[in-house]
C-alpha cells in the first residue's frame, strides 16, 4: 500500500548498499513523541553509520506504550531484529493500567537519553523561589495547582514526590493533568494554574524568552551553561530523570543479546547520535549491561512506591 | 527589514524551480495520503522525515506545507464522493457534499471545497504572517472553563447537524458521548468501560468511528436495500463547474468560515473539527434555503472546508510562536524544524526570521499549488461515481478497511492461527450501528460529533473544577465564559422565538382574513 510505497521512497531515497543486520524497531506511541523521535532518530544514525542497513520504525500508540509493549511481546519473542522504544513513563503505566506485561517481559539492552523536569511559574507569579512553592504547599496543598502531562506519568510523579520529600500528604497534590506538555504550557503561560511541571524541552524556549520563571530542574545536576537550580541545590533532596531505553524482545539467545548490545553502543558512541542529541536537547544517558538492569529495578520499586503513596495504584 | 519585505524574499526563494517541484511533490503525496481513510498527514510526514535531512531547510519546509495542506484537502474529497470522511475534520464536508454528489453535482461539490480551501488557506496564511503574536495571546487567555463554555456553545449549536429530528439526534450524539467515556481517564490515571481489553484503553478512534459508520454503514445498507429501492447516483448533471447561483452562495460561506476556523485552529486546545462544526451551524442559521440542508447545501460544504483550511494554518500560529504542536502533524514537524536548529518558540520570529518568512511563502505556494493540481482533476474524480455500484462499495469498503489497518490496526492477537485486528473489530462493529443507525432514520454525524465534543468538555470541565478546588462559580467566573453562554443561550432561544412571533403573525392574518 502507500505505506510500502512511501518506505520504498525512502529507501530508494538514502540509496544505502546492504549491511549485516536489519532491524524493526517500535515506538509505542504515535508519531511526532518523544519516543518516536527516540525510534526514528535512531534508525537515521543506525543506517547514516552503516551500524544496519534497513531499519523500519512502526508505531503503535496507546496507554503509555503498554499496547505496544503487549503487542511487542506477543509477536516478537525470540525476534533477534525486533527492538521497541520505551521509558520511565512505561514504568508508570504498566502499573497504573495494571497491565499485563511489563518490562519485565522484554529483555531490557541499554538506556539512552534522558531528560530532567524542570518546575515553572509565569513570569508574573508571587513565586520567586522553591522554598516559596514549599511554603504555599505547606500551608494550603490544595491551592497549588500543577499542570503536567497524563496522570500517573513522570510529571505527576515528580509532584507527587516533591509534596512527599517537603513533608506534604502527596495524595493532596493538586495535580491538573493536559494531553502533552505543550497544553500545560499553554495553562502555565495563560496563567490558568500555580505551577507547571514538564520536561524541560518543553519550557525551554519560554523560560529563555522570560515568560516563564524555572524554579528548579529535577535533575541530578545542572545543566551545562544552566543558572536553573536543581532540586537538590535548593534544598529538597529529589532527583527525577524521564529516560528513554532500548529494549529487544524477550527470548532470544545470550549471544544475540550480546550482539544487539554492541550495535547500540556502536550507535550510541556515533557521531550523528552524538549530533542528534545537541539537535534535540537530549542527555546523554548511556546505561547497559547489569548496571542498567540494577538501575531499571530500582526505578521500578520507587515508581510503584509513590504511586501507591499518591493513590493512583492499590 | 520590515514584514512585507522579509515575505517577498520568502516568495523569491519559494517561487525557485527547485522548491516549486518540491511544493508539488508534497501536495501530490499529501492529497493521495488524505484520500485514503485512516492514514492522515501525520503519519506521511513522520515517515518523509527522513528524506528531508538531505533538503535544504527551506525545501524541505515547503515540502512539509504541501503535505499538510494536501492531506487536509484530500479528506474532503473522499467525504464528497464517496461518504468516506478520510479525517476527522471532513466529517462536515460528507453531510452536504456527499448529498450533492448524489444530485449530480459532485463537481460544483468539488470546486467549492477546493476554491474555499484555497481562500481560506490564502487569507489564513497572512492573518498568520501579521497576526500570530496577538492572536496567540487572546488564545492563551482561554482557561479551562472558557474552554468548557466553548465546548457547550458547541454543543447548542450542533443540534444543526441533528436533521429533521431532535429526539433522534440527541438520542445519537448521546450514543457518542457513551462512547467518549471509554478508555484511561486523563485525570486519575484509571481505565473506564475498557472491559480488561488492552485496545480499548485508549478509548475509540475517532476517525475508526467516522469511517465506519459513514463508509461500512452506507456499504450495508445499500447492500441490503438493492432490491428494494432503486437509487439512483447521479455521476453529472448539469455542468461541472459552479454556477452563478453557486459562487454567489459559497462566497460569503468561505469567508464566514475562514473568520470561525482561523481562531479555533489557533487554540491550543481547539481543533480542526470543532471550527467545521460552528461553520456548518452558521451556514444552517444563516443560509436562505435551510430547507436545503441535509439534501445538499452548497454552502454546507463550502463553509466547513474553508473553516478547515483556516484552522489548519491556525495550527501554526501556537507552533511557531510558543513551540507548541496542537496536532500531531504539527508535532511532527516541530520535530522537523528542530533538525534545522530552528527553535519555534517566543524567540523564533527574532532569531530565524528569513526561514519563518520562507515557511509562511511556502505555505502560500502549496496553496496556490493544491489549487491547479485540484480543480482541472474534478472531472477525473466525479467520473468514480459513474463505476458501477458494486465495484464503487466493493472498492470502499476494501479502502476503508486497509486504511484502519494503515493507521492503527497493526495486528493485536491471533484467534487459534487466524491473526486478527482489535481495531478492525471496532471498525466492522461500528459499521453494524451505523447500519442500524440508518435502517431506523437516525442520523449519523451527532455520534461522531459526540465522540469528539464529549471527552473535551468533560477534561476541561474537570480540570476547571480542580483549579477552583471545586467551586462553581469559576465557571461563569471570566468574561470570555460569560460571552460563550450568552452566544449559547442566544443561539437557543432566538430561533424559539422567532418561531412563537412567525406564530403570531400567521395567527394575526388568519384573524384578518375572517373579517
Amino acid at each position: 500500500m502507500n505505506k510500502l510505497f512511501l518506505a520504498a521512497l525512502i529507501s530508494g531515497a538514502l540509496a544505502l548498499p546492504t549491511y549485516a543486520a536489519d532491524y524493526t524497531i517500535m515506538a509505542p506511541a504515535a508519531p511526532g513523541g518523544g519516543w518516536d523521535q527516540t525510534a526514528r532518530s535512531m534508525q537515521e544514525a543506525l543506517q547514516a553509520e552503516g551500524i544496519s542497513g534497513n531499519v523500519q520504525v512502526t508505531n503503535v500508540p496507546g496507554a503509555g506504550g503498554t499496547i505496544g509493549l503487549a503487542q511487542f511481546v506477543n509477536q516478537s519473542t525470540g525476534n533477534p531484529n525486533a527492538l521497541i522504544v520505551g521509558g520511565y513513563v512505561m514504568v508508570g503505566a504498566v502499573l497504573t493500567n495494571a497491565s499485563p506485561v511489563s518490562l519485565a517481559n522484554v529483555t531490557p539492552i541499554a538506556r539512552l537519553t534522558g531528560e530532567s523536569d524542570v518546575i515553572v511559574v509565569p513570569a508574573a507569579s508571587e513565586l520567586q523561589t522553591v522554598d516559596d512553592l514549599t511554603a504555599k504547599l505547606k500551608a494550603d496543598p490544595g491551592s497549588v495547582s500543577w499542570a503536567g502531562g497524563s496522570a500517573g506519568g513522570v510529571d505527576h510523579i515528580a509532584a507527587g514526590l516533591f509534596a512527599k520529600t517537603v513533608g506534604v500528604d502527596p495524595t493532596l497534590v493538586n495535580y491538573i493533568a493536559f494531553s502533552g506538555g505543550g497544553e500545560a504550557l499553554a495553562a502555565v503561560l495563560g496563567g490558568q494554574v500555580t505551577v507547571g511541571i514538564s520536561g524541560l524541552g518543553e519550557f525551554d524556549a519560554q523560560i529563555k524568552s522570560g515568560d516563564l520563571r524555572a524554579l528548579a530542574t529535577t535533575g541530578s545536576a545542572r545543566l551545562e551553561g544552566s543558572d536553573i537550580p536543581t532540586l537538590g541545590e535548593a534544598g529538597v533532596d529529589l532527583v527525577v530523570e524521564n529516560w528513554r531505553m532500548v529494549a529487544a524482545a524477550p527470548g532470544i539467545t545470550d549471544e544475540q543479546k550480546t550482539a544487539i548490545t554492541a550495535d547500540v553502543e556502536k550507535l550510541v558512541t556515533s557521531a550523528t547520535w552524538k549530533q542528534t542529541l545537541e539537535t534535540k536537547g537530549w542527555q546523554d544517558m548511556y546505561l547497559s549491561g547489569a548496571d542498567f538492569d540494577t538501575q531499571l529495578a530500582a526505578d521500578i520499586d520507587a515508581t510503584s512506591a509513590i504511586l501507591k503513596d499518591i493513590g493512583l495504584v492499590q | 527589514m520590515d514584514t512585507f519585505g522579509l515575505l517577498a524574499d520568502g516568495l523569491l526563494a519559494a517561487l525557485q524551480v527547485h522548491n516549486l517541484l518540491y511544493a508539488l511533490i508534497g501536495v501530490t503525496l499529501g492529497t493521495a495520503v488524505g484520500v485514503l481513510p485512516g492514514i492522515g498527514p501525520a503519519l506521511t510526514v513522520a515517515l518523509l522525515l527522513p528524506v528531508t535531512y538531505r533538503l535544504d531547510a527551506t525545501g524541505s519546509l515547503i515540502m512539509f506545507a504541501g503535505i499538510y495542506y494536501g492531506g487536509m484537502y484530500g479528506g474532503s474529497t473522499t467525504s464528497i464522493l464517496l461518504n468516506t470522511p478520510g479525517e476527522s475534520a471532513s466529517i462536515v464536508t460528507a453531510l452536504e457534499g456527499n448529498k450533492m454528489a448524489r444530485k449530480g453535482r459532485g463537481g460544483p461539490a468539488l470546486a467549492t471545497a477546493a476554491i474555499g480551501s484555497f481562500i481560506a488557506g490564502l487569507i489564513a496564511t497572512i492573518a498568520l504572517a501579521f497576526l500570530a503574536p496577538w492572536v496567540v495571546k487572546a488564545a492563551l487567555a482561554f482557561g479551562p472553563a472558557d474552554y468548557f463554555a466553548l465546548m457547550v456553545l458547541a454543543f447548542v449549536t450542533v443540534s444543526a447537524a441533528f436533521g429533521d429530528s431532535a429526539l433522534r439526534g440527541i438520542t445519537a450524539l448521546f450514543i457518542g458521548l457513551g462512547l467518549g467515556v471509554i478508555g484511561i481517564d486523563l485525570q486519575t490515571g484509571q481505565a473506564r468501560l475498557a472491559f480488561g481489553i488492552p485496545d480499548l484503553l485508549d478509548g475509540i478512534e475517532v476517525t475508526t468511528l467516522a469511517v465506519a459508520l459513514f463508509a461500512i454503514g452506507e456499504t450495508l445498507s445499500i447492500a441490503s436495500s438493492r432490491s428494494q429501492i432503486k437509487e439512483e447516483v447521479l455521476a453529472v448533471k448539469g455542468s461541472v463547474w459552479m454556477t452563478l447561483e453557486d459562487w454567489k452562495r459559497s462566497w460569503p460561506a468561505w469567508l464566514r468560515g475562514t473568520v470561525i476556523g482561523f481562531p479555533i485552529g489557533a487554540m491550543p486546545a481547539g481543533g480542526a473539527e470543532i471550527g467545521t462544526f460552528f461553520s456548518y451551524a452558521a451556514e444552517k442559521r444563516l443560509s436562505k434555503h435551510p430547507e436545503e440542508f441535509g439534501h445538499g447545501a452548497i454552502e454546507g460544504v463550502a463553509g466547513p472546508e474553508a473553516a478547515n483550511n483556516a484552522s489548519a494554518a491556525g495550527t501554526l500560529v501556537p507552533l511557531l510562536t510558543l513551540g507548541l504542536p496542537t496536532s500531531a502533524t504539527a508535532a511532527i514537524m516541530l520535530a522537523g524544524f528542530q533538525q534545522f536548529g530552528l527553535q519555534p518558540g517566543p524567540l523564533l520570529f527574532a532569531n530565524n526570521a528569513p526561514l519563518v518568512w520562507s515557511l509562511v511563502a511556502s505555505l502560500l505556494i502549496a496553496n496556490f499549488m493544491l489549487l491547479v493540481l485540484n480543480l482541472p482533476l474534478i472531472g477525473l474524480w466525479v467520473k468514480l461515481l459513474t463505476i458501477p455500484k458494486h465495484w464503487l462499495y466493493a472498492g470502499i469498503l476494501t479502502f476503508a478497511t486497509l486504511g484502519t489497518l494503515g493507521a492503527n490496526g497493526a495486528l493485536s492477537g491471533r484467534l487459534g492461527p487466524i491473526p486478527f485486528s482489535f481495531e478492525l473489530l471496532i471498525l466492522l462493529a461500528f459499521g453494524l450501528l451505523g447500519y442500524g443507525l440508518r435502517r431506523f432514520g437516525y442520523p449519523i454525524a451527532p455520534v461522531v460529533i459526540g465522540l469528539i465534543l464529549g471527552p473535551l468538555a468533560e477534561q476541561q470541565l474537570r480540570r476547571a473544577l480542580a483549579i477552583s478546588q471545586g467551586d462553581p462559580l469559576v465557571l461563569v467566573h471570566s468574561p470570555i465564559a460569560i460571552t460563550l453562554y450568552v452566544i449559547a443561550a442566544i443561539a437557543l432561544l432566538l430561533p424559539i422565538f422567532l418561531r412563537m412571533r412567525g406564530k403570531g403573525e400567521v395567527l394575526g392574518q388568519l384573524a384578518a382574513n375572517e373579517d
